[in-house]
């Protein structure tokens, strides 16, 4: 049951701002991104990574939320989420090239969820996916473009991620939990 | 393109207490048994479902999979076209029963109608009867959720939520407001269901009518209802100084018996909202009426259509809240409802 440090608030720095530098690398600069952050942790994240581009760029690149809630396909089973959250992106989404920021992948559904609601709202350039921990156990064809840590999980651990923006301190921690989630 | 909500919600209060991960019904009979708590889940959701009317693509695939079923008893246009908008928009199917094309005229009871729903896997059933207490017989015989859209002169929870809504929206907060119900209350389910409503959310409610237009105990029922800031002023003009939200009923001639106005004329003198009327409210007095509107009896069309009158927002804010009610409702597990 004890925790196993992963990450450390130093190391989730150092990984945040190598994603920073590399959706820049990638993109050849940071015109029309927009970083567009996964309800809940997503978004202090993709806060973050705006604010380290501009502090390597001096260029304010546009953040925006998103709330997969309605497009979820595990609604009508399981766990009954019920609190929908703002999706707030301020500018039009098509022709723009979208990076979506989330905390942890794991099965992909959340990432395809989110990939719905975001055509729903316009037609972007492209979609790319930066997340803190890749945990493994795909179910859909879905991959990251931008890492920060692959951790290679078994079903019956979970991944913790405190974001000081909400849980207080920075740390990615494994819980060996005893059920598959 | 935006898809934030409307600039005045950015200046509206956090709302204190709310946990919304907590939702416990199943069915909504009226709003004597919703919280305030579960009001302002509402208004929450309605919220994020206003962003989805606002946008090019009106659709969300949340309910796709279930089926909604209009049972409508009574005739009724805005009501009925805002459920079956709401249910689409979120993606259910939606199944329109008109019900005198339906079975009913060949004999079938109420109860069967119920159990055929049922039994062609209809998930809501959504209905509106002309007798009081319709919707709480059909909760005892299936299993389907119930809304009820309107039972006789009992009640009307989702006009009387799209109502606070749109007041909570527009003002930013309900606490503390003064509203005057005027007219028609006695026949009045929209009024019944505001009265729940309103005193829960700590508005001060003020019913201006002519005494044969009250309920005939309406003293008993404000005491035994608990509502402690329900009172009745039957002079129009002093009810309605300083209100800051007024709302005339239709007057429903369809359900009026013989007697209970000596002439509409002398009706329209008393008790129609006009222009100097609404000038002895608060500055920002807000209009609403639960339509369809009777221009120049209960309300001037001055009124109707100036521009403090927030009736078309109404219409708008109705979808909203019917899409927040159908997702709320359809949470809920069989077993664990209320």
């Amino acid at each position: 049951m004890a925790d196993k440090i992963l990450l450390s608030a130093e190391e989730m720095s150092r990984a945040l701002a190598r994603i920073a530098h590399e959706i820049v690398e990638k993109n050849k600069g940071t015109e029309g991104i927009i970083l567009v952050g996964m309800h809940t942790r997503g978004v202090p994240l993709a806060k973050r990574l705006a604010l380290m581009v501009k502090g390597f760029e001096n260029v304010s690149v546009t953040v925006g939320t998103l709330d997969i809630g309605l497009y979820r396909d595990d609604i009508s089973s399981g766990e009954l989420k019920l609190a929908i959250r703002e999706t707030k992106i301020p500018i039009d989404i098509t022709g723009k090239k979208i990076i979506l920021v989330d905390d942890v992948l794991y099965t992909g559904r959340s990432i395809r969820a989110a990939m719905d609601a975001l055509v729903d709202l316009g037609r972007p350039e492209f979609i790319q996916l930066a997340v803190l921990v890749d945990r493994g156990h795909r179910e859909l064809p879905i991959r990251a473009d931008y890492v920060g840590k692959n951790i290679p999980t078994s079903r019956t651990e979970d991944i913790k991620v405190d974001i000081v923006e909400i849980d207080g301190k920075d740390e990615v921690s494994i819980i060996k939990s005893g059920k598959a989630r | 393109m935006t898809i934030s909500v409307v600039g005045s919600d950015a200046s509206l209060q956090p709302l204190s207490g709310v946990s919304s991960e907590v939702w416990q019904h199943h069915h909504m009979l009226d709003l004597d048994e919703f919280s305030r708590g579960d009001i302002e889940n509402v208004f929450k959701t309605s919220n994020i479902m206003r962003q989805i009317l606002d946008r090019d693509v009106k659709r969300v695939p949340t309910l796709r999979g279930k089926t909604i079923a209009n049972l409508f008893y009574e005739p009724s246009t805005r009501t009925r076209a805002s459920f079956e908008l709401a249910a689409k928009t979120l993606g259910a199917g939606v199944l329109g029963l008109d019900v005198v094309r339906t079975s009913v005229v060949k004999g079938e009871s109420l109860v069967n109608t119920l159990r055929t729903l049922e039994a062609l896997g209809v998930d809501v059933i959504v209905i509106r009867h002309p007798q009081s207490g319709v919707p709480y017989i059909a909760v005892q015989e299936v299993s389907c959720s119930i809304i009820n859209a309107g039972d006789g002169c009992h009640a009307h929870p989702s006009q009387a939520l799209l109502d606070l809504y749109t007041i909570w929206r527009h003002i930013g907060k309900l606490d503390g407001l003064k509203v005057v119900i005027i007219g028609d209350i006695k026949h009045s389910r929209v009024a019944r269901s505001n009265m729940w409503g309103m005193s829960k959310m700590g508005m001060k409610v003020t019913l201006s009518a002519p005494s044969t237009l009250l309920l005939r105990d309406i003293d008993q029922f404000i005491s035994q209802s608990g509502m402690s800031h329900v009172d009745v002023v039957s002079n129009l003009d002093n009810a309605v100084e300083g209100a800051d939200v007024v709302m005339p009923l239709r007057l429903q001639l369809e359900r009026q018996e013989e007697g209970l106005l000596p002439s509409l004329r002398e009706f329209t003198l008393r008790y129609q909202l006009d222009g100097r009327r609404l000038s002895l409210a608060n500055r920002n007095v807000i209009v609403l009426h639960p339509g369809p509107i009777h221009e120049d009896i209960e309300i001037a069309s001055e009124v109707a259509h100036g521009s403090q009158s927030l009736i078309e927002q109404q219409v708008t804010n109705g979808v909203a809240v019917r899409m927040a009610l159908l997702y709320l409702i359809t949470r809920t597990k069989r077993g664990d409802q209320t």
